[in-house]
């Protein structure tokens, strides 16, 4: 299958943002900051096409950026605007390759935009996919990495000036761990680059088309509450996701466990759910749904919140007693759910040994 | 101790005359275009009324909508500039990036960025650059700008970078109004610059105002000292708000969810305001509002600063009540002011919701012969509907499933029939007025919002010295030092950074001082 490219204008922004935000399944962080500088962007004349992976050339390389740091200090200090720009010319170097396009890692939340902006600044396509097809918290929970991608070289930015490159780390592991200390010493708010990748690579182990799903998400979302519509109906027919619950949250209770933000919400089923209970587990992102006990949705497939009324994505930080809410769940792209993916992103590697991964697709025939 | 509390609304100026706890008389005059008239109006009706003369009024507390309007109409406004220090940071999104236009030209758009600010650990971006300040202050007088707001990265952990470049400033334009960011917002660069742009571009409005106070007091006879109320329901002295009126917006519906919690004599409860038009939903935690944990925006602009929590709906004792194919619908239109010319039970052509209470026999309005001949079935369905519309009010302002009293005010409260959504109602005395109740009782209130590293301190340490710092604010803001007490703590951990940083909240409140 061939598809055309296409330019990211202005009239875009909020469904992309909307969109991002309900594929980053309660976390990836908000992409307000990030909305705002895609449109000065735009507005003093840069442009954004993004093209499909089928567009790449297999010999050409293609770079991969996104924000790393605090969300506290994603709000206060505003980035300078060329920290990944900064990152990407340090792994260029140090790999002695060009890209000729730039992919995110991670489609849901902020880290959606930041190669956008990234790809406006160099001149280059942005590519339509990612690593994640959601949002993850840390950097090796994408596919480019799970599937064996040498991390070797990375690099990091601030907005002084100073570029860190990771010249040779033995594992992802080491790479999540020297980026975040580096992070911390640039202030908790960084740009962060990872080893250009072949374009033969990223053809076969990116999430494909996910820029277009956060556009068409968001698209479905502000049509249908334009038309009065109900928007979680007409999100899962345009989506063919699978309503899991409506409820009341009836509580929340949130904690910061080695870095993370680690909780629970309990939620009180109306309409078709009513006299169920459900629980969902979170670890930035919403992990596992729970109903009346029993695992009914997954990590990683993917767990999202809406407003009952308005469709609007609700965080894992924005949940609060009351809210009335729509659970919906789609699942996770195959290369998400192989047995390897699985020992990165499944619900042992966020701590529920007990719990296997049944996708989705599966438990609905 | 004597006090006048004047709320002045949209519609109506409430004043209400105090003797310590006991309401002596609360009447309502109309507001008028110029506010002032309004206010003698209300201030001499409510004297009459509680048979005093001015001269025994110890303290008057007034409740304004004049600057938020200022802002949401775009007038009065100073031309103004913004002054940002955290160069090479934050060059990406320059201040007001993010208002309407229109806002953003009627204050000149006049935006500046320099070196300075902080890290998240309290080290520096960058240094201070004299030199670079004194460029800009140059360029400020060239183009005539009265008023200046600083704001710097983390300014709320660290306050030298702004209150350094306010000095050099002041030097180079010593007749120039100055707003600095730390003083108003909290952590949110943007929001916080945002409030503190507004606050500046209303400082000549500001001095205006607070004479037209003081002489509409004068006028009445009134040598009292007068406050304004702020949006967390405490007070500031007339100098302090000529500095701060940014402070006052959404003060209105503060000061009736704490009017709310005098009268009824609860401290914590849903407080549900139904006026004419619209009903204002908030919670009452320890006898103040809660305050909203999201961006609140004010003509078009986010800000972060200390909103109550509120949560507005269409249903008021004006509402169109109008039955249709898909059943009846209550609101948002409203006969507002004109209810008492329009609606059916005052002889008028509209079906409103005071027309449903008044046919189910519920108050004594108007003319009970005019809504004799409604189809009862019409009746008991518009009272579900507005049952309904009042229950999912209260369930968004609920933080917990703990069973709530909620207090009605305001003049729509005729429309609540028993309890809300399973919950206790409270109606009590003088509830009309609750708003001028809240603005006359108001006290004074220091509060401190900070990161703190607890690899050098601990955490009882942080919040000691957070307490300390609210507490010095709260006294020279004119609180009485005996009567201060700790109303809110607050430490949340920061994800994603080390040396355990902490975000610390700490709000203390206490008693007017007027000696």
């Amino acid at each position: 299958m061939s598809r055309e490219g296409f330019p990211v204008v202005e009239a875009d922004l909020l469904a992309l943002s909307l969109g991002a935000a309900l594929l980053g399944t309660g976390g990836g962080g908000n992409p307000y900051i990030g909305m705002l500088r895609l449109r000065e962007l735009l507005r003093r004349g840069a442009t954004v096409e993004v093209i499909p992976l089928e567009a790449l050339d297999d010999d050409a390389f293609v770079g991969s950026v996104g924000g790393i740091g605090a969300p506290v200090v994603g709000v206060e200090k505003i980035k300078q605007g060329d920290e990944c720009l900064r990152a990407l010319r340090g792994v260029e170097e140090a790999s002695g390759v060009q890209c000729a396009a730039i992919i995110s890692a991670e489609i849901g939340g902020s880290n959606s935009i930041e190669p956008m902006l990234t790809a406006a600044r160099a001149g280059l396509p942005v590519v339509d996919g990612d690593g994640m097809g959601r949002a993850f918290p840390e950097v090796q929970m994408s596919t480019f990495f799970i599937y064996g991608l040498d991390p070797s070289p990375g690099a990091i930015a601030d907005d002084k000036g100073n570029v860190v490159v990771f010249k040779h780390v033995i594992d992802m592991f080491w790479l999540e761990r020297f980026a975040r200390r580096t992070a911390v010493e640039m202030g908790a708010g960084a740009g962060f680059a990872t080893t250009p990748m072949p374009g033969a690579y990223v053809k076969k182990f990116a999430v494909p088309n996910t820029l277009t799903q956060a556009l068409d998400v968001g698209r479905v979302i502000l049509e249908a509450r334009a038309k009065h519509q109900d928007v979680v109906s007409r999100l899962i027919d345009a989506t063919g996701a699978t309503l899991l619950f409506t409820g009341k949250v009836t509580g929340v209770r949130r904690e910061l466990r080695g870095g993370f933000a680690v909780g629970e919400a309990d939620i009180a089923g109306i309409d078709a759910h009513a006299g169920s209970n459900a629980r969902i587990a979170i670890q930035n992102e919403n992990l596992v749904l729970f109903v009346d006990g029993q695992p009914v949705a997954i990590v990683p497939d993917l767990i999202m919140n809406l407003h009952l009324e308005t469709g609007e994505p609700i965080t894992t930080e924005t949940l609060r007693y009351g809210q009335k809410i729509a659970t919906i769940g789609l699942p996770a792209h195959e290369l998400m759910t192989t047995p390897r993916a699985l020992e990165v992103v499944g619900p042992k590697a966020f701590g529920y040994p007990d719990i296997a991964f049944v996708p989705l697709s599966r438990q609905r025939s | 101790m004597i006090r006048i509390g004047i709320d002045v609304g949209g519609t109506n100026t409430d004043a209400v005359v105090m003797d310590g706890t006991q309401v002596l008389a609360g009447v309502k005059a109309a507001t008028t275009a110029d506010v002032m008239t309004g206010v003698v109006e209300a201030l001499a009706q409510a004297l009459a009324a509680a048979r005093l003369a001015p001269g025994a009024i110890d303290a008057v507390m007034i409740g304004t909508t004049h600057f938020t309007n200022a802002v949401v109409q775009r007038r009065d406004l100073a031309p103004t500039a913004a002054v940002r220090l955290g160069l090479p940071a934050t060059a990406s999104l320059p201040p007001m990036v993010d208002w309407p236009d229109d806002l953003k030209a009627a204050i000149g758009g006049h935006a500046y960025l320099a070196h300075g600010g902080h890290e998240f650990d309290g080290r520096e971006i960058s240094a201070l650059d004299e030199q670079e300040l004194l460029a800009i202050a140059d360029d400020i007088r060239a183009k005539n700008i009265r008023a200046v707001a600083i704001s710097s990265v983390f300014s709320p952990v660290n306050t030298e970078c702004e209150t350094r470049a306010r000095d050099i400033l002041k030097k180079a334009l010593p007749d120039v109004h100055f707003t600095l960011s730390s003083d108003i917002g909290r952590i949110g660069l943007l929001e916080r610059e945002n409030a503190a742009i507004m606050n500046a571009c209303l400082c000549d409005l500001a001095k205006l105002v607070v004479d037209a106070f003081r002489n509409a007091l004068d006028a009445a006879g009134v040598k009292a000292r007068f406050y304004l109320t702020q949006n967390d329901g405490t007070l500031m002295d007339a100098a302090y708000a000529e500095n701060f009126p940014v402070l006052t917006f959404a003060s209105g519906p503060t000061n009736s969810i704490r009017g709310a919690a005098f009268l009824s004599g609860v401290s914590d409860a849903i407080v549900v305001d139904i006026g004419g038009t619209t009903s204002d939903v908030g919670a009452l935690h320890k006898g103040f509002p809660r305050p909203a944990t999201v961006a609140v925006e004010v003509g078009g602009v986010r800000t972060n600063f200390r909103m109550p929590d509120v949560f507005s709906f269409g249903l008021g004792g004006g509402s169109l009540v109008v039955d249709g194919p898909k059943g009846v619908s209550v609101g948002p239109r409203s006969v507002g002011y004109k209810l008492v010319s329009e609606a059916l039970v005052f002889g008028g052509q509209t079906l409103t919701t005071s027309d449903i209470v008044a046919a189910a026999g519920r108050a004594e309005i108007g003319d009970p012969g005019k809504v004799a001949g409604l189809d009862p079935d019409l009746i008991a369905r518009a009272e579900a509907r507005i049952a309904q519309m009042l229950e999912a009010g209260v369930e968004r302002s609920r933080l917990s499933a703990e069973p709530l009293p909620v207090i009605v005010v305001g003049g729509g409260s005729i429309l609540v029939k028993g309890a809300i959504g399973g919950l206790e109602v409270l109606k009590p005395n003088h509830f009309a007025v609750a708003n001028a109740v809240g603005a006359a009782i108001a006290q004074v209130s220091g509060e401190i919002d900070r990161v703190y590293s607890l690899a050098s301190m601990s955490r009882a340490e942080a919040i000691k010295d957070a307490t300390d710092k609210a507490t010095a604010i709260a006294v020279s803001a004119g609180a009485r030092a005996g009567t201060i007490e700790v109303v809110d703590v607050e430490d949340v951990p920061l994800a994603y950074l080390p040396g355990n940083a902490t975000r610390v909240h700490v709000k203390v409140v206490g008693d007017l001082d007027v000696a």
